[in-house]
């Protein structure tokens, strides 16, 4: 399996094509160039014709350089080494560190049967009472965090990656500006969690099929990590790049685009990825948090879209805070029932208020007259935004409870709020009645 | 068996194309030889003598030159007792089983008996001698809560079979012979429990087929009152992610009143399918006290799983529901989602290269999703005996847009559209069935004049609630501002339901009668209202006793006391009934 083929038959854009037999769908090659070598894998044959993306991009390969496949698919290298280390998305070291070569593990490998999972049970506290209260993230949970660029996000994933009660975390950088990855990595050591952290990096000036990697690589290690008891924590910014890595391939082979020029199979790749959150029984689990940035702030384009059908909802991030509306953690009912009695009526009850608000606040915006109910709406929204919503807000999910109670008595009367009466005799703060 | 072969000539995605010798047939099921491995795939494009071919499992590794073996098969079903319970793949691979085998990973190239090896009690029906068409009755075993028919096997020719020998009563292994049939040739086949049909073929072994008029009654109130299901009937449920379209299908599943419901998770979230997984075993249902499992088979293909099989999961969800349907029983097949599989579709034609219509999905997107619903319906059977196959399918559009193909298709076959809205499930109105832009072809379970009544407050205190928003609340007169706190009461005591209260989440048709009968003499009476802060006290208190009330269960001494409360506050403030709603109550 070791021939080398000396004829590159077609280059266009960081796919080559070679005339070679006995070759594996997925193998991998190297491709020797004067300016180097790089990995390459197979995505396509046809007769004799091998197709293969070449990870550190074509340019400057000439149609004179070597191929030589190695005869098996992508792999990692994994053991508990790779704790604190940094890669880029095709493995190899970019903190000066030795490269790992023992005890490899293929990536990409096949999904988890659905009869061996189970009912997630586990709530991630994480301090922020948009998150605890209202939309609970539960470990094995996948979940996005829709939002655009120039939004904090890079920061809420930090943050969350301090907080979260986990054994390990593994972040997947995609199209990272060199800063964010800085940051990063600055954040984490800092806080000391950078022991229990392995990053793959890809920045914005690497090549783009580096960047197909990352989630694919990072989720492999993470499995291995999860089948060996741990609790894992993959955090991937940002998946937007991964499907534009995604697209140019996709074009470059030239396949006929479904959507804005992303490739059918877009939802499936998305989702080979996400569905690899997963609470091993008897063993780890793996839980995914990503960013999705909307380009346009437009929830309907085919990335954010597509996300949002196959996580299990959405944390929208939007002026610094995380929306009520729209923001979803579909898993929450598994875990907010054992919290407190009070926690999914209260998180019901408060939320359509809100809405309330919305509206009251559209009225006055239009210079209508306010009654008696919208200026108590236009105070409980005030209140709620600045108690509750701002990301600043640091507090644990009990007190949190507490806190929204007492929001409700400062603005209405028990019976003005929808929930039920039982709830509202029993946490209803006694100081307001 | 290997009737033909070939090799591979080429790799892309998940298709293969294949060189072959001999004759193959389209749909045709071939295995690509991969050392030990062999890859199920279906011929889906022959041209000379290439064929190609999607391959139910991932594609790595091959290489051009494998064998590929064909089988002179259609991709097919199997059969028999004891599909029951079971959990499968798009391929019918029993998961669990799989689970035992392979460990937490679906291993490729593993395919495992679908009908488990047991004995089942035989009582034979037919008698030696006995004429016996396809699909009629040879014996039946019992499956749980059912009487299962063991039939003349569907396949067999259209003929009348004489019965030559048939085992008495007894235990019988399900793949033991039990009869031997003898066409009127004199041709003797033998007959066991389990045979294999088709999926892309639907079953017709019915004498008619019926208008669906029966109602299938789910539970949620919006559903059986305003926008109805009829047993045999087809619904669609659209809706953008996040509007809970899997809650409510969840919601279905449970407590639709229906023999046997098939769910097929067609290209879903892997943890959804958990849920019912891990529930239903667990689940009583009350109407036969056994648990809700037992009723219950899934078809799973969760969107992590190879994308060709994908496309084969509504079909053998739909096959199997047809097999059971000719034992005159009611069916209802729940397929979530009907998006990902025309997706899938899409996929193989942009693979094959085909002119894309529009959005890239494959010009015949409409007729495929036309042939798939019209499986559906209700049929007389040969012994007289009704059957029905109902099919609700969830739609994904993408950007939640009811404009694009997939939505567009569905609506045109089916008979009930229950639209999902993204502003609903933002103001946590759940379920977030849209009242107004939804409609069903179906008979509701309540009267007709009383919901078009409501239907119309709804649609007056949504016109209300437009106007105020240019004239503002002041603007508005204090007749229009109650229509407006009337269709805002209705919206929260009665459209929403909340599907995680151990009450409320199902809410039997009696109840629904008496509650809607309580909620529309609020809705038809006039009432003496000073001003507009009055009523919307008046109407918040009225609501706060609704929500009580939902949530007290029937047998709770508490029930009787919220309908009084209800009562007595409605008499307080009541001047008569409105002209419209006097008329339907038949009072002055």
């Amino acid at each position: 399996m070791q021939k080398v083929y000396t004829k590159i038959e077609s280059i266009a854009g960081n796919v080559i094509s070679v005339k070679a037999e006995g070759v594996r769908n997925s193998d991998l090659a190297i491709v020797t160039s004067s300016h180097g070598e790089s990995l390459a894998n197979v995505i396509k044959l046809e007769g004799e014709t091998v197709s293969l993306q070449v990870f550190a991009g074509a340019r400057g390969i000439s149609t004179g350089d070597h191929v030589r496949f190695l005869g098996y698919p992508m792999r990692i290298s994994y053991s508990e080494d790779l704790l604190g280390r940094i890669f880029n998305g095709s493995g190899i070291p970019r903190d000066n560190g030795p490269e790992l070569t023992e005890n490899l593990i293929e990536i990409g490998g096949p999904a988890v049967n659905p009869a061996k999972r189970i009912i997630p049970r586990n709530m991630i506290r994480t301090g922020i009472p948009m998150i605890d209260v209202f939309n609970t993230l539960v470990e094995s949970q996948k979940l996005p965090i829709f939002s655009v660029s120039g939004e904090p996000y890079n920061e809420v994933l930090a943050r969350i990656a301090m907080q979260a009660e986990v054994d390990l975390i593994i972040l997947g950088g995609m199209g990272l500006k060199y800063d964010d990855y800085l940051y990063f990595k600055e954040t984490l050591e800092k806080s000391g969690a950078m022991s229990r952290t392995i990053f793959f990096v890809h920045t914005a000036s690497d090549p783009t099929v580096e960047c197909l990697l990352v989630p694919d690589i990072s989720l492999a290690v993470a499995e291995k990590f999860a089948l060996d008891g741990k609790k894992v924590l993959v955090l991937l910014t940002d998946m937007t790049n991964f499907a534009d890595a995604m697209k140019e391939i996709a074009i470059t082979m030239e396949q006929v685009p479904s959507n804005r020029g992303y490739p059918g199979d877009l939802y499936s790749s998305l989702a080979a990825r996400y569905e690899k959150a997963v609470d091993f029984e008897g063993a780890g689990s793996l839980t995914i948090l990503a960013v999705t940035t909307m380009p346009g702030d437009d929830v309907t384009h085919p990335v954010p879209d597509n996300t949002g059908y196959i996580t299990e909802g959405q944390y929208y991030l939007k002026n610094s805070r995380i929306e009520p509306f729209g923001s979803l953690s579909r898993l929450k009912q598994q875990v907010n029932k054992d919290t407190r009695d009070d926690h999914r009526a209260l998180m019901d009850g408060m939320i359509k208020l809100y809405a309330s608000y919305k509206e009251s606040q559209e009225k006055k915006s239009m210079g209508f007259q306010m009654s008696e109910w919208d200026d108590k709406l236009l105070q409980y929204g005030d209140l709620f935004e600045t108690k509750l919503m701002d990301l600043s807000v640091n507090i644990p999910l009990e007190e949190a409870l507490d806190l929204g109670w007492e929001i409700l008595a400062e603005c209405f009367e028990p019976k003005e709020t929808g929930i039920r009466s039982e709830l509202v005799l029993k946490h209803w703060p006694k100081s307001a009645s | 068996m290997a009737r033909n072969s070939g090799r591979v000539t080429g790799v892309n995605g998940n298709m293969v194309t294949v060189q072959f010798d001999g004759d193959v047939s389209q749909n045709e099921v071939g295995y690509i030889l991969l050392g030990e491995q062999r890859l199920k795939s279906e011929v889906i494009r022959i041209s000379g003598k290439i064929a190609s071919l999607q391959v139910f499992e991932m594609t790595a590794g091959i290489s051009v030159g494998e064998k590929v073996e064909f089988t002179g098969l259609m991709l097919s079903v199997e059969l028999g007792p004891g599909l029951l319970t079971q959990i499968y793949d798009g391929l019918q691979n029993p998961l669990p089983e799989l689970a035992q085998q392979c460990g937490f990973f679906l291993q490729r190239g593993v395919y495992l008996q679908p009908i488990p090896d047991k004995s089942w009690d035989f009582t034979p029906v037919a008698k030696v001698g006995d004429t016996l068409f396809p699909a009629q009755t040879i014996g039946t075993v019992p499956e749980g809560i059912f009487t299962h028919r063991i039939m003349v096997p569907f396949d067999f020719a259209n003929v009348a079979w004489t019965v030559d020998s048939i085992r008495p009563a007894g235990t019988y292994g399900v793949r033991e012979e039990i009869a031997v049939l003898k066409d009127p040739k004199g041709n003797k086949k033998s007959v066991s429990m389990v045979f294999t049909w088709p999926i892309k073929r639907p079953i017709t072994n019915y004498v008619e087929r019926l208008r669906p008029t029966e109602p299938l009654v789910t539970q949620v109130r919006i559903i059986d009152t305003f926008l109805p299901v009829a047993k045999g009937g087809t619904y669609c449920i659209p809706g953008p992610f996040g509007a809970g379209k899997t809650v409510l299908q969840h919601m279905t599943s449970r407590n639709a009143d229906i023999d046997i419901v098939i769910i097929a998770a067609c290209g879903e979230r892997a943890g959804e399918v958990v849920e019912t997984l891990k529930e239903f075993p667990e689940l009583i249902d009350p109407r036969t006290g056994k648990t809700l499992m037992e009723r219950t088979i899934i078809i799973c293909n969760t969107s992590s799983m190879p994308v060709a099989a994908r496309e084969a999961s509504v079909y053998t969800a739909v096959t199997i529901a047809e097999y059971y349907r000719q034992m005159g029983l009611h069916i209802l097949l729940l397929a979530d989602s009907t998006s990902r599989w025309a997706q899938a579709m899409r996929e193989m034609s942009g693979r094959l290269e085909e002119i894309p219509g529009e959005e890239a999905f494959p010009a015949y997107l409409e007729s495929v999703i036309a042939s798939f619903y019209e499986r559906a319906g209700i049929v007389k059977l040969s012994d007289g005996s009704k059957g029905s196959v109902t099919i609700g399918g969830t739609v994904s559009p993408a950007g939640g847009n009811f404009e694009e193909p997939v939505t567009q298709a569905t609506l045109k076959v089916v008979g009930a559209f229950h639209g999902l809205s993204r502003e609903r499930s933002d103001a946590r109105k759940y379920p977030a069935v849209h009242p107004l832009e939804s409609w069903s072809k179906y008979a509701s379970v309540i009267d007709a004049g009383k919901v078009a009544y409501a239907r119309n407050i709804l649609f007056g205190g949504n016109e209300v609630s437009q106007m105020m928003k240019v004239v503002g609340e002041e603007g508005t007169s204090l007749d229009d501002y109650v229509v407006y706190l009337k269709s805002e009461l209705i919206d929260s005591v009665y459209l929403q339901q909340n599907s995680f209260d151990p009450v409320d989440f199902a809410a039997p048709i009696e109840r629904q009668e008496l509650v809607f009968d309580v909620l529309f003499k609020v809705l038809g009476s006039v009432l003496q209202l000073e001003d507009k802060k009055a009523a919307r006290a008046f109407i918040n208190e009225i609501r706060q006793k609704f929500i009580d009330w939902n949530n007290t269960a029937r047998d709770d001494e508490r029930f009787e006391m919220y309908l009084r409360e209800i009562e007595e506050l409605v008499a307080q403030r009541f001047v008569g009934y409105e002209r419209r709603a006097a008329k339907i109550l038949q009072v002055k």
